[in-house]
């Protein structure tokens, strides 16, 4: 009885010192930190996308196994003209996204220079970022609406109402009409990143080019302009994609009628009405092919900038740093 | 302002050209929104009878607002988004921010595996997944409950594992190991040690994640089918249907679901502001 629980003690013992060991209690932290994480992220990510490759060879619907067809998927992506249609409307939103990002380099520029209220600015033209995308589909119903806020608008400069189109239903201006919408809704949030970007250079440089009477063209030219040229690259890279993905305006505003669907909202439609749950697979994967290849370019590109630089900030930073120790010293 | 050089025409100029720039942008950017607060206090034959500039006749007029709050069933919305707020940001704070501690304080095989696993998901995006997601959910019975969407909007969780794992970066590792020297557990240096430090990263991660959540219906509309369980984002959706073009309804209803977000700008700002660099990473 007595040795008994001795033993029991004892192992006992040596388990909480198995525990305490700085080793298990290393790889005991590991395990149990990353644990939740990695099962959400397998399970609600990785697991479906698999499904998703594996369903892109069937012809199913949600609930039926169906057959498997090979590549047929695949190749009605590329012969189906509702999907090649959506390419067109693509380019709309390219276009939308290059107009944006000038647009928000403009403005950050403005701001750079100093104005007064610019915090007030500012936060009016990002604030529409927040709103959500539904919010949003309403106030451009409304905004678009025959006879309502565009049209009085134009009413003010003159243009009568039987001129103006039907803004969300005129297959030549519905696609325009849906991209301005995402560019109000974004321009605010680029800016807001530029803005960022150049306030990174020490605004000492500013106030040295001015005083030694830098033009503001030149100083746009030589201080801001390479202080964002990387996130401006990047950003027209990522909006290949991005007007491929483009799919809150057209889901929301108009449902895709009229000429307005865009690859995802057919690739939805496919999927949810018309239960192609297998060419709705293949689209999907088409895409993340397509943005795999955007984000290799992004990388190479980013390389290629930075192959020099790396070690040319790394040397600036060490002697900015001993410049304030010494500074700090005296 | 003193020590300036002197206006020449071309400053002068160029600050008109500045000011008109932006205050047109601002203007722009906050028209369509504007409009519709007009619009949201007008009466029914005020609303047919003036242009959609006017001003209303009164800003003490909110028959609108009550009348779209309960079509919509909003209290319900709100308490749903509500909830499920509170528990995601909850639960997403705690796995990102144990997530970016391992991946950043240790070096173990497998750690940039799960770097470049959590980086390759950013790239898919949500909706094209979706359709595999939805078998998945009914299979594990998780559709139509507000627990369901919790998880999935869990494990959907990637910006703030960034946010999180940039501001590890900036914390130094001597915190740690003088709190290991003095015989704390690894689990202690994170719960008693680094997590009280993690408040500014939290903060933005909270901010973020949560304009997201009450933003986001694609998801909410999948898996939250009964009335009862609409999330805020959905319960919009009512107009669609039988209020077609009475947009002095609308436009209250859209108002509603605006100014929480709008609060919560006017609060965090910098916050937000900051987020939008980190955020970046993803695009």
């Amino acid at each position: 009885m007595k040795s008994g629980s001795m033993a029991a003690s004892g192992s006992k013992r040596s388990f909480i010192q198995f525990l305490r060991d700085g080793k298990t209690q290393r790889a005991l932290t590991i395990v149990l930190f990353l644990l939740i994480p990695l099962v959400l992220l397998i399970g609600f990510t990785y697991l479906p996308f698999a499904e998703m490759v594996r369903f892109s060879f069937y012809n199913r619907d949600y609930l039926s196994e169906g057959t498997f067809v090979g590549l047929k998927n695949y190749v009605e992506v590329f012969s189906r003209t509702e999907i090649f249609g959506t390419l067109l409307v693509s380019l709309y939103y390219m276009g939308g996204a290059v107009v944006q990002l000038f647009l928000a380099l403009f403005f950050a520029s403005m701001m750079v220079f100093k104005a007064k209220g610019s915090a007030i600015y500012k936060a009016c033209m990002f604030f529409p970022y927040l709103i959500g995308g539904i919010a949003v589909g309403f106030i451009f119903k409304f905004f678009y609406a025959h006879g309502y806020v565009l049209d009085t608008l134009l009413g003010l400069f003159g243009i009568a109402l039987e001129d103006c189109p039907l803004w969300l239903q005129d297959t030549k201006i519905n696609n325009i009409a849906l991209v301005a919408t995402s560019v109000w809704r974004y321009t605010g949030q680029n800016m807001v990143m530029f803005l960022g970007a150049m306030m990174s250079v020490d605004s000492d440089l500013y106030e040295a080019a001015s005083l030694d009477g830098a033009t503001r063209w030149q100083q746009f030219k030589y201080i801001i302009l390479p202080s964002i040229k990387t996130i401006i690259v990047l950003n027209l890279i990522l909006s290949f994609s991005g007007s491929l993905s483009a799919f809150e305006p057209p889901y929301v505003i108009t449902n895709g009628m009229m000429g307005t669907g865009t690859y995802f909202v057919i690739m939805n439609r496919l999927a949810h009405e018309n239960q192609k749950v297998g060419l709705a697979c293949a689209m999907a994967v088409v895409l993340l092919g397509i943005i795999v290849l955007c984000t290799v370019a992004q990388n190479l590109f980013f390389d290629y900038v930075f192959k020099d630089t790396r070690e040319e900030a790394a040397a600036k930073r060490a002697a900015k740093r001993q410049k304030r120790l010494a500074a700090a010293g005296k | 302002m003193g020590k300036m050089k002197e206006m020449t025409l071309g400053d002068i100029l160029f600050n008109i050209v500045q000011y008109v720039m932006l205050i047109g942008g601002s203007i722009i950017a906050l028209l369509p929104v504007c409009v519709c607060v007009f619009t949201a206090f007008k009466t029914n034959e005020e609303y047919q009878a003036t242009s959609v500039l006017d001003l209303p006749e009164s800003f003490g007029y909110v028959t609108n607002f009550i009348e779209a709050f309960n079509k919509a069933n909003m209290l319900q919305g709100f308490l749903n988004t509500g909830l499920v707020l509170i528990v995601v940001l909850l639960l997403s704070v705690m796995f990102s921010s144990m997530t970016a501690y391992v991946l950043n304080r240790f070096t173990f095989p497998g750690n940039n595996l799960i770097r470049q696993l959590f980086m390759f998901a950013s790239l898919i995006p949500g909706i094209a997944t979706q359709v595999t997601v939805y078998q998945i959910m009914f299979n594990l019975g998780l559709i139509n409950h507000l627990y369901g969407y919790v998880i999935v909007l869990c494990g959907t969780d990637i910006i703030s594992i960034y946010i999180f794992l940039q501001f590890f970066e900036n914390l130094p590792k001597s915190l740690d190991e003088s709190a290991i020297l003095d015989g704390c557990s690894y689990m202690g240096v994170f719960f008693k040690i680094l997590f009280p430090l993690l408040k500014p990263a939290i903060v933005t991660s909270c901010v973020l994640k949560g304009v997201s959540i009450y933003n986001e219906y694609y998801m909410s509309n999948l898996y939250l089918q009964l009335p009862e369980l609409k999330t805020i984002s959905v319960a919009l959706y009512v107009f669609t249907g039988p209020y077609g073009s009475q947009y002095n309804y609308i436009c209250a209803g859209v108002l509603i679901t605006i100014l929480p977000i709008l609060v919560l700008f006017l609060v965090c700002q910098k916050q937000i502001y900051g987020g939008m660099a980190a955020g970046a990473v993803k695009g």
